[in-house]
């Protein structure tokens, strides 16, 4: 195997396990924790893509952000008597296997699909990937129009969330 | 060479966990940890099918970068319904969460 082949193998590891302890810790502090890791392995896996870009905005908005507003909400709301019993409901046998099954229908799907014979296309040397995506993200021949509804949804969000969260 | 299918097995895995996250927890806030397992599964498979195929067609990245955004959105407006909820219930169980329920 070529060195690339076990680095990413050792990051799918290290993103899964993390991964499995978020959904499993019944700490939630601990589990945001582990999230922040799968966050940062997913981030890993966008730099072995050459999605550079992808894996600064995974830092900063996913970690930055959305990891450091759930710690917020998860100690705005726990209670510490309560935090300590079983955290699943009486599905999670159901839930484990339809996880599992799904898991195991899509890797049937996938090894079948000829994804494996997908070429490694290599990147030209002149043209930068970032500076296409920033352009095409403007552009109004591409995607100028799912960009501005996407700053109009998080507007949106944002005004909801105040108004949601509003103590009368 | 890493084999795209290596990518794709990595995300499916990533979302069998979400998913198991989101139908097997009782807290509201580590359902949304759930969902924001499965949405980083799906950037993985966008980027993945980007870079395996047609280099000049950024549609995969751009695509993913409107995926963070939804992501924001969905846990700024998630967040705060359960804040919101621990305010006037006092819990942050789902299944305590059932008013609307008949």
């Amino acid at each position: 195997m070529s060195d690339v082949e076990i680095l990413f193998l050792i990051i799918a590891v290290v993103t899964l396990l993390a991964a499995l302890f978020v959904v499993t810790t019944p700490n939630l502090v601990h589990a945001a924790l582990w999230l922040i890791l799968t966050l940062f392995g997913v981030a890993a896996t966008f730099v072995l893509l050459n999605a550079t870009f992808l894996a600064v905005v995974q830092v900063v908005v996913y970690i930055g952000a959305i990891a450091v507003l759930m710690i917020f909400a998860i100690m705005l709301t726990r209670r510490v008597m309560k935090d300590s019993g079983p955290q699943t409901n009486a599905n999670w046998g159901w839930a484990a296997l339809l996880g599992l099954t799904l898991f195991a229908g899509l890797t049937f799907v996938l090894i079948n699909s000829g994804a494996a014979d997908a070429s490694l296309p290599a990147l030209a040397a002149d043209v930068d990937p970032l500076v296409q995506l920033g352009q095409e993200l403007v552009s109004p021949n591409a995607y100028v129009i799912p960009f501005e509804l996407a700053s109009v949804l998080l507007l949106a969000a944002m005004i909801g969330a105040i108004a949601v969260a509003w103590k009368e | 060479m890493i084999s795209l299918s290596w990518y794709l097995i990595f995300a499916a895995a990533l979302f069998s966990l979400g998913l198991y996250g989101v139908l097997a927890r009782k807290n509201a806030i580590a359902i949304l940890m759930g969902i924001e397992l499965m949405l980083n599964a799906i950037n993985i498979n966008l980027v993945a099918f980007w870079r395996y195929g047609d280099l000049a067609n950024i549609a995969g990245q751009a695509f993913a970068v409107i995926v963070f955004a939804v992501a924001a959105a969905e846990v700024a407006v998630g967040l705060a319904l359960v804040i919101s909820i621990y305010r006037r219930r006092n819990t942050v169980v789902a299944e305590e969460i059932d008013l609307m329920k008949w």
